[in-house]
């Protein structure tokens, strides 16, 4: 599951795959996306990658995931303190909003921040690990990237993502 | 008859969710949701989700319906308008949705600040391609549910079934805040 904006760039440039879920709008959204489907998937890994600027519209998002605390739910925030894809505007993040410690309060069980790359193989770990929820974010440099964009047709997103996930009977359901 | 002697509709809307397959309901919790919130919550079938604000359970249900669930959406009208931007995603991915909506702002409505959204309530749905049921009496509230269910899962569609005021009958903040 990726947020709005450049984490949805990011999955994609990673390798698109159709359990990626790439988002092209509901900004503030994405943890509570990756909520049901932790919840439907109990047996899955679910990861949310999204930036600060989408976590900061859905911040109630997370108490009510630390109400639920599905084991098998990863939420990574990648915070360049910036809305990225209107100008660089500064988030409250670069204020000092600290999203780690709202996560913590809400009652994540895993709270991480990265701050250098070294520290990123061992989130990778924890991140595979069902033992969550988990609520990691990663401080990058806000810079300028080009941009690797997924598909932009919703239908087919779901579709892909329901066949990849349930098998063929998904659309017989 | 029950002992405790409330409406029969809430425990029908629960059966008829059961009988749906839904295996979801999330909720921002209302006076007219209360019976069928109690029931979800002491069902250990379903994963009862109380929610911060009603958008997030139009991201709720999507997931649902990614991991292969159904879900369900209580609320009352005042929630609506927290959804809107949200119903796009749902619009564009043609994702399954069923919102029950409990009104306010409508019949003998005791609070003014309820009314511009409870008045504006369906267009707002149908605005934004919301297919709108509405059920006024308690004996048409499960067939209304069972038949939006129908819609929402059948055919992919997003569908709020409206519960008139007149069935839940809160006449006053004292009223409301008794139950």
């Amino acid at each position: 599951m990726a947020g709005l904006g450049s984490t949805a760039w990011d999955i994609t440039a990673a390798g698109d795959s159709p359990l990626n879920f790439p988002l092209w709008g509901a900004m503030g959204n994405a943890a509570m996306i990756g909520l049901g489907l932790a919840l439907a998937q109990p047996k899955r890994r679910v990861l949310v990658l999204t930036g600060d600027g989408e976590m900061l519209m859905g911040l109630g998002s997370l108490a009510t995931i630390g109400v639920q605390r599905p084991r098998n739910l990863s939420v990574v925030v990648i915070d360049n303190e910036r809305y990225g894809e209107t100008g660089m505007q500064a988030t409250h993040t670069a204020a000092g909003a600290d999203l780690a410690k709202v996560a913590q309060a809400c009652g994540f069980k895993i709270v991480r921040q990265v701050r250098n790359a070294s520290q990123l193989q061992a989130l990778r770990a924890a991140i595979h690990r069902p033992s969550g929820p988990l609520f990691a974010q990663v401080k990058v440099v806000a810079e300028k990237i080009p941009l690797v964009l997924p598909p932009r047709d919703g239908g087919l997103l779901k579709s892909r993502f329901r066949k990849a996930l349930l098998g063929e009977q998904a659309d017989l359901d | 008859m029950k002992q405790n002697a409330g409406p029969a509709w809430p425990d029908q809307i629960y059966r008829t969710l059961k009988d749906a397959g839904v295996r979801q309901v999330a909720y921002v919790p209302d006076a007219g949701h209360k019976r069928l919130i109690e029931l979800c919550l002491a069902d250990p079938e379903l994963n009862s989700v109380v929610l911060t604000t009603e958008e997030e359970g139009i991201g709720l249900t999507a997931g649902a319906w990614l991991g292969g669930v159904r879900g369900a959406l209580l609320m009352q009208s005042s929630g609506v308008g927290n959804c809107i931007n949200a119903l796009g995603m749902t619009r564009e991915c043609r994702f399954p949705l069923l919102m029950l909506i409990t009104m306010r702002g409508q019949k003998g409505e005791f609070n003014p600040w309820q009314v511009p959204m409870g008045q504006a309530t369906p267009a707002v749905l149908e605005a934004m391609g919301v297919v709108v049921h509405e059920a006024d009496s308690a004996e048409a509230m499960a067939p209304t549910v069972d038949a939006a269910a129908r819609l929402a899962f059948g055919s992919y569609q997003a569908v709020a079934v409206l519960i008139s005021q007149a069935v839940i009958g809160i006449k006053s903040f004292q009223d409301q805040a008794s139950r």
